[in-house]
């Protein structure tokens, strides 16, 4: 395997790296030494056909892997120099600054204020009402779904349409301010008008997060990112700026992909 | 549409209406399958019938005592054969208390196993604890009633009964006077021990069905393992658990054997938990064969047909919770 291309133009500033990174599941090896560096607050993609590692290398971020039984990594993750596997980090601090928006919209049975609220009084981020109802506020705003729901916070989060549930949980989880946001197919469950306002959402939230984001669907890495990761059976393949990525990739089975003849 | 994560729904009575009276019409002609159909009908038909011919005999029974004695009967805690006094209410008293303090007991208890087998232990270690707490329920209830009698009443008189007696006794009336042994406490703590199993798998259950979804949501949030629990799992299975409870509490009301081997069979309404209690189940059990006369005799039925009421409503009560706190989260 080639050594990936070092991360992108000179004064970026890498927020999260993998080197040489590798987990499994059991005796199933679902990454094999990745490296990959993702710099701060641009959009990074990743790529692939579906059992390719991309998620699984998505939920080592935030260690939701470790809920799963008889999984082991080998290599590092490193969030602004300090491994996340170090034993020493305490796993719900690192939780609270790499936020995580699922595939399936999980907002949870509660009122939509109760929902974006979780997060801040969970960590106990704010002290009143009224420090919170502005977070709340400020967090629906970001996931630019506040005009919509201002007037029914109170009703239950269960009763938005599946674009504005997707939101939702963006805007719970901004709520904490996390430093990086992970994104795992979160317009696959959408009709494409709901996908078009999470692409949209995604560009603005970039000035301010670190976004890495799992997509099954090309155009949208295309659309959505700055750098695009290609990963195929346990492998990075590919990293590169999304331009070059798509008009030029220097790897066979990259362009095999992107252009459509297998995946 | 909003996406719901919730248990599939029944289709709507009048569409399965529609189908049944589909699926006879499609083999009409077929002797085999209409006969089949009637013997289906007739089992259908059956176990409504049979309700309705119990609540009537004993009602029919009952008719005495009811025409005799009126509401006094509900109120007064007479309860004299010989003279011919009957009154149910320390009766119903015994079973209301002993039920409502062993689901008192044991709801804390299961949901506490639950939480531990789904939550907290070990891949290897969980099933055969849930299996073991499952197996307390095919104990034969007069297996516990023996058990009680000699190890766990001598256990709570000894242990819990005297102490507290002695220490607390003149100022708190829940544990005054002396400590038989045989008693409420102790027929509540038999009860309470029956219904865990049946209480812990149903809470066990929902709580295993809760959404992974729902689960990352929370510990993505930077929520801790704990907090997630309480504040998500939990609140997501209440509905269930609820049900569970309700299931325990009715077997609570109904239990026969062990309870009257344990509770001390006095028919007196006491504040103290240490006093001897009656059930109606037991006074049942006891006063069946020496039930001489037509009045005793309908005394008893209509104690049966309380029972029966109390049961009912208690279910349907438990029903009504269980859809109210359902509704909550839609």
């Amino acid at each position: 395997m080639q050594d990936p291309r070092p991360a992108g133009a000179a004064g970026e500033v890498i927020q999260l790296e993998a080197r040489d990174f590798s987990f499994w599941y059991g005796t199933t090896q679902a990454l094999e030494g990745v490296n990959l560096a993702v710099p701060k607050r641009k959009v990074t993609a990743l790529i692939g056909p579906s059992g390719c590692g991309k998620s699984t290398f998505l939920r080592s971020v935030n260690r939701m892997n470790d809920l799963i039984p008889n999984v082991r990594h080998e290599g590092d993750l490193v969030l602004d120099g300090e491994s996340v596997y170090r034993p020493e980090q305490d796993v719900v601090l690192l939780r609270r600054r790499v936020g995580m928006v699922f595939q399936k919209s999980n907002p949870f049975p509660k009122s939509i204020f109760d929902n974006v609220a979780y997060g801040p009084r969970v960590n106990r981020l704010v002290n009143g009402r009224a420090a919170l109802e502005a977070l709340v506020e400020e967090s629906l705003r970001r996931a630019a779904l506040w005009d919509e729901v201002r007037d029914q916070l109170g009703e239950n989060a269960l009763g938005l349409s599946g674009g504005q549930q997707q939101r939702l949980c963006i805007a719970r989880a901004l709520a904490v301010s996390p430093e990086v946001l992970l994104m795992d197919e979160p317009a696959s469950a959408l009709d494409p008008i709901a996908t078009q306002k999470i692409e949209e959402l995604i560009h603005e939230l970039k000035s301010e997060y670190t976004i890495v984001i799992v997509t099954p669907n090309m155009q949208q890495a295309a659309r959505v990112s700055d750098r695009t990761a290609f990963f195929y059976l346990g492998r990075l393949v590919e990293v590169g700026n999304t331009e070059e990525i798509f008009t030029a990739p220097r790897e066979e089975q990259t362009e095999a992909y992107i252009t459509g003849r297998f995946g | 549409m909003p996406t719901r994560t919730e248990a599939p729904r029944r289709p709507p009575p009048a569409m399965a209406g529609r189908l049944a009276r589909l699926l006879p019409s499609r083999s009409r002609g077929n002797l085999a399958d209409q006969l089949f159909g009637i013997l289906l009908k007739a089992f259908g038909l059956l176990l409504p019938a049979l309700f309705v011919f119990i609540v009537l005999r004993i009602g029919r029974e009952a008719w005495l005592a009811v025409g005799t004695f009126g509401w006094g009967f509900l109120l007064s805690s007479d309860w004299n054969p010989v003279l011919e006094e009957f009154g149910a209410l320390p009766f119903v008293f015994g079973t209301i208390v002993s039920s409502f303090l062993a689901l008192g007991l044991a709801v804390p208890l299961s949901v506490g196993v639950a939480i531990f087998l789904t939550e907290l232990a070990p891949r290897w270690l969980a099933p055969p604890i849930a299996y073991a707490t499952e197996l307390l329920a095919a104990i034969p209830s007069v297996v516990y009633g023996l058990w009680a009698i000699f190890v766990m009443v001598p256990f709570l008189r000894s242990a819990v009964q005297e102490p507290l007696s002695e220490r607390f006794g003149d100022a708190v009336p829940l544990f005054e006077g002396p400590a038989y042994g045989f008693s409420m406490l102790s027929g509540a703590v038999i009860l309470s021990i029956m219904i865990i199993p049946f209480i812990s798998a149903v809470a066990r259950e929902v709580l295993d069905a809760v959404p992974r979804a729902q689960r990352e949501a929370a510990l993505a949030l930077g929520a801790t393992r704990w907090e997630m629990t309480w504040q998500v799992a939990l609140p997501y299975a209440l509905p269930g658990i609820i049900g569970g409870a309700i299931l325990g509490l009715g077997r609570a009301l109904g239990e026969t054997m062990a309870i009257t081997m344990v509770i001390g069979n006095g028919p007196e309404i006491s504040a103290s938990l240490f006093a001897p209690g009656y059930t109606m189940a037991s006074v049942l059990a006891n006063e069946f064969t020496e039930a001489t006369g037509e009045i005793y005799l309908s005394a008893l039925m209509e104690i049966a047909l309380i029972l029966f009421g109390i049961t009912i409503v208690v279910n349907i009560l438990a029903q009504l919770l269980v859809w109210r706190v359902g509704r909550r989260g839609e």
